[in-house]
């Protein structure tokens, strides 16, 4: 158990979402028929009666660095004074958080009133002056330290994309707050710089199932590495000898190792059972185009701007509020169409309609979700197209904030 | 008003053909919840009395979420003592018998005394009726269907297997749809209980439906974006037969009588194959959109596919590989009304002891001899553990507590292991179901060589487990799923407020009763435990997986890390002050 815990904080550190020493070393809790921790902390006085209170066997506790640290004290605050939970709109939070609770205060009793329900709880910062820690998230598991640490990305994920959407948005409406500039202000040029550079990855065609092994675990390392999907989430795979190669459901895409698994395209197998859950849409994509490979990240500005929409325009859409399964309008952003879509294959889900999109083009965005990127037979061109597309959501982003604030 | 729960409960007494209604109050229903947990609460009062006894209850109930649009939650459960195990028996079955009993106005029906020639119970709506069925002993169950023809109603049917006391006896609902564990199709058989028909016209209250639909969207979401149930390879595809592969994939396919864990002809005999030569139909119980059940056609005739332990057990365990075998051994089953599991379990241990290779037909010569207890069929009836004490080699039942283990190798998942030793019906691989995080990665993976975490991982696993089975819903939905959005159903059915959290503590209580029922029966640690095979041989390894023997010190030490997290003593037993702060009564004997 204090190998897991020691894992799952070293890669909150390592995703930049907490730090090596202060008040955002992550703080993480195991319990068999004992509790351990990862170190020790003033917080574990409260957070070892929520073992008590709740049937599960582990807490993981985290200070965000910045910028999410700002963004969610941001957002909690704002939730505290509303409906008492942030709602982001992102495919991720929308499928398996639903909503993100927030509570006022480190009481033990308020988040097992919270965690009674929920896989999460934001405790908002309490002042906001000095001294002032800044808001923590705290998540549970019944299995597994993994949960917590999938959840906490999952949060400081959703969190800034729904600042930066919302932001965005507000602007357009010319509905915009002071505190929304200043934060926006502070927020940005600590923004980490989308690198330029690609990797040198593994050259294809490959010849061997061994390669193929290798190639696909490299590449879903180096879209960890350049901060295109956080490690939990997103999908590689590769065509070859008429089966793919596609990464294991819930996999780490930095931990692909021994978590592929080869789906023939005649499915003379089920194993591909606990393939990604957008197998589907991988296997229909190949076969409608010539491409062998497939890299899926969730870079954050791709996914914020796919969300984009003119406020007048969203206003008189009838599925205004389910953007994310039923845009009707054809849209694209730097030249990358942008489909609507759930994860999986259900009536709205992706495999519907990202196919079709990259039989026309070698990228494209699931609203709210993330992009897609083909390779015609190694992952350099896939991941060049993904950092490609990043820097240039990014840029329009900027450019579109730019323009509305000098409009001020 | 009480919303969810019709608020009537019926009782038969089948020895007066007398009925009386019962309608518990709100605080009853809220502890209880449904199906298994009202069954644990009729069978602890008459725990202490042999399963053949009349005034032995078996139960069977819906749950508050049945007959509403909450998905997958139209299950019934079924509660007696089992003639198999002597433990607490119960089996989950699915189909359309549930929504009828509700829609008819019953939360559940509990079945005492012995009438003294076949009967069928015919329920419509208020209405009860005793019809004589001593034309329909002896007749299986598809020809038991065919008589009744039931149309709108659901029919649920015991075959010559239960009627001719074979102990894992089954009972069939609406032809496809088996309860197949722990031989309750043998408690109504002895209670000379042949069918049971229910059709209702009411309709089930919900108190904020407007809730109710956005949990359900919540709900179907999430399974959509699981591979295992919605994906291309998933149940809704392939069934549960979409395992068979996995199993071999990862070394743990039970074969020769789990003297083997790598069965070579199995890329020939998985879901896919079936499919090619079936052409199935997808089907499912009413109210689910999953839809596992495949119904496919052969010689031109409807037959329903075999689940995966099924596909596994009739092949890699008895050394067969002939899925023609596999379709009727499956057919024949269900049609005598016996487990699947138990029977090819025996069928292997008796391969084992007699050292005799199987062809189809004698595979399915001794099917029927079991179902009708003929010859070598009368052992056969008993189980795999008492047939091989009988036979002098009790080392050879892959059983445990005297319930034969389903296609999991426990030698290839550590959770599985500890699972089957500490289930409270005997070999079950459903009460904690850790193929999830083990094998499916859900909700994240762990360790499937690791006995570290497992204790409290497969305790909360139960209790959540415990809870599906009260809410009478589908365990597979709960692979994507979780308490969390069910938790939001019951409340906006019921309009009781609760939580996940919440639900998981009334599991705990409802669990923590079943070991007090067993405690009752005599069982304790040493009852918890694996067949020695699993300590000292290994499986079959290969592609840089290793199947070693588990190791016995870690396995005991997890039980009793186990007992601990359980609120059990050293030996397995329930302690009094847990049970008291669980609201239960126990004291140790």
């Amino acid at each position: 158990m204090e190998k897991t815990l020691k894992k799952f904080a070293g890669k909150l550190i390592k995703a930049k979402l907490g730090s090596r020493s202060g008040p955002g070393r992550p703080l993480l809790g195991g319990l068999d028929d004992k509790i351990v921790w990862n170190r020790k902390a003033e917080e574990t006085k409260i957070l070892e009666p929520v073992f008590q209170g709740l049937h599960i066997n582990s807490l993981a506790f985290l200070r965000p660095r910045e910028p999410y640290q700002s963004l969610i004290s941001f957002l909690a605050e704002r939730a505290l004074k509303t409906g008492g939970a942030i709602t982001p709109k992102d495919c991720e939070t929308r499928t398996f958080l639903h909503e993100l609770p927030v509570i006022d205060e480190l009481s033990r009793d308020k988040i097992i009133g919270i965690l009674k329900n929920r896989k999460t709880v934001i405790v908002a910062s309490n002042n906001r002056g000095p001294g002032d820690m800044g808001p923590a998230v705290i998540a549970h598991g019944a299995v597994s330290p993994e949960q917590g640490f999938v959840t906490i990305s999952s949060v400081c994920f959703a969190c800034f994309v729904k600042f930066f959407t919302d932001y965005l948005e507000a602007l357009q409406k010319g509905t915009a707050t002071d505190e929304e500039h200043a934060l926006f202000d502070m927020a940005a040029p600590g923004l980490t710089p989308v690198r330029q550079k690609i990797p040198g990855l593994m050259k294809g065609p490959f010849q061997t199932e061994e390669e193929v092994y290798s190639a696909v675990a490299e590449a879903g390392l180096k879209t960890v590495e350049y901060g295109l999907v956080d490690s939990y989430f997103g999908n590689v795979s590769y065509l070859w000898n008429n089966t793919l190669y596609i990464s294991q459901t819930g996999s780490s895409l930095d931990e692909l190792s021994g978590c592929i698994d080869p789906v023939p395209l005649d499915g003379s197998t089920s194993a591909g059972i606990t393939a990604s859950s957008e197998l589907s849409a991988h296997m229909e994509t190949i076969q409608k185009t010539d491409c062998q490979a497939i890299l899926h990240g969730h870079p954050k500005f791709s996914v914020i701007l796919s969300m984009d929409c003119d406020p007048i325009e969203k206003e008189a859409c009838r599925f205004s509020d389910q953007c994310h399964i039923k845009c009707p309008k054809n849209r694209w952003v730097c030249g990358v169409p942008i489909v609507p879509g759930e994860v999986g294959t259900g009536p709205f889900g992706l495999c519907h309609t990202l196919p079709r999109a990259l039989e026309g083009s070698s990228s494209a965005i699931v609203y709210g979700h993330g992009l897609f990127t083909l390779g015609k037979n190694d992952f350099s061109e896939a991941f060049a197209n993904l950092l490609k597309v990043e820097n240039a959501c990014k840029r329009l982003y900027f450019e579109k904030v730019g323009r509305l604030r000098n409009r001020l | 008003m009480i919303f969810g729960w019709t608020g009537r409960i019926l009782h038969i007494d089948l020895t007066t053909q007398k009925i009386e209604v019962e309608t518990p109050d709100l605080e009853t229903y809220a502890c209880y919840i449904g199906g298994k947990g009202m069954g644990g609460r009729y069978l602890r009062p008459v725990a202490h009395l042999p399963w053949d006894h009349p005034d032995m209850a078996v139960s069977i109930f819906s749950g508050p979420l049945c007959g509403t649009i909450s998905p997958t939650s139209g299950r019934a459960h079924l509660v007696s003592k089992s003639p198999l195990t002597g433990l607490v028996g119960d089996s989950s079955v699915g189909g359309k018998f549930a929504t009828r009993l509700k829609q008819a106005g019953w939360d559940g029906m509990v079945i005492k005394g012995r009438c003294s020639h076949p009967v069928g119970i015919e329920i419509r709506d208020s209405r009860i009726e005793f019809r004589d069925a001593a034309d329909l002993w002896g007749m299986d169950t598809d020809a038991v269907h065919r008589r009744l023809s039931p149309g709108r109603a659901s029919l649920a049917a015991v075959g010559p297997a239960a009627e001719n006391g074979v102990k894992y006896g089954s009972m069939v609902v609406d032809r496809h749809f088996v309860a197949g564990r722990s031989g309750l199709g043998t408690c109504l058989a002895h209670k000379n209980i042949k069918y049971l028909r229910v059709d209702g016209a009411g309709r089930c209250t919900v108190k904020t439906p407007g809730k109710l639909k956005q949990a359900r969207e919540n709900i179907l979401r999430l399974t959509a974006a699981s591979p295992v149930l919605m994906g291309r390879f998933g149940f809704t595809c392939l069934g549960t037969g979409a395992v068979f592969d996995l199993m071999d994939n990862r070394r743990m396919m039970p074969t020769d009588n789990f003297r083997r864990t790598r069965f070579e002809p199995a890329s020939r005999l998985n879901a896919a194959g079936y499919a090619k030569k079936y052409a199935p139909k997808k089907h499912g119980c009413l109210g689910c959109h999953i839809l596992c059940k495949k119904i496919g056609q052969r010689n031109g005739k409807a037959v329903t596919l075999p689940e995966f332990e099924t596909m596994s057990h009739f092949t890699a365990l008895i050394g067969c590989m002939d899925t023609d075998l596999v379709i009727q051994a499956n057919e024949l089953c269900n049609r005598y009304g016996m487990d699947t599991i138990s029977a090819a379990s025996t069928l292997a241990c008796r391969r084992e002891i007699l050292g005799t290779e199987y062809i189809s037909e004698a595979v399915l010569s001794l099917l029927a001899d079991i179902a009708l207890q003929r010859g070598e069929g009368k052992d056969l009836g008993l189980g795999a553990a008492a047939y091989a004490r009988k036979m002098g080699r009790p080392e050879t039942a892959m059983a445990v507590k005297g319930m034969e283990l389903p296609a999991y190798d426990p030698r290839g998942a550590y959770g599985m292991a500890l699972g089957y030793a500490l289930s409270t019906r005997g070999g079950c691989h459903l009460r904690a179901y850790p193929i999830s995080h083990e094998i499916f990665r859900k909700p994240v993976a762990t360790d499937r060589f690791s006995f570290s975490g497992k204790a409290r991982i497969i305790k909360i696993a139960e209790d959540l487990n415990t809870m599906v089975d009260c809410l009478t819903a589908c365990k597979f939905t709960f692979f994507a799923a979780g308490l969390e959005e069910y938790a939001v159903a019951f409340e906006a059915v019921t309009g009781i407020e609760t939580s996940a959290q919440d639900l998981l503590k009334k599991g705990e209580a409802i669990y923590y009763n079943e070991r007090i029922i067993n405690a009752l029966n005599g069982f304790d640690a040493k009852d918890d435990d694996l067949p020695a095979r699993f300590f000292t041989e290994p499986g079959s390894g290969g592609h840089k997986i290793l199947i070693p023997p588990i190791n016995r010190e870690e396995f005991l030490s997890a039980r009793d890390r186990y007992y601990t997290i359980r609120g059990l003593d050293s030996n397995g037993l329930p302690l009094e002050e847990k049970a008291k702060a669980l609201g239960l009564t126990w004291k140790k004997p």
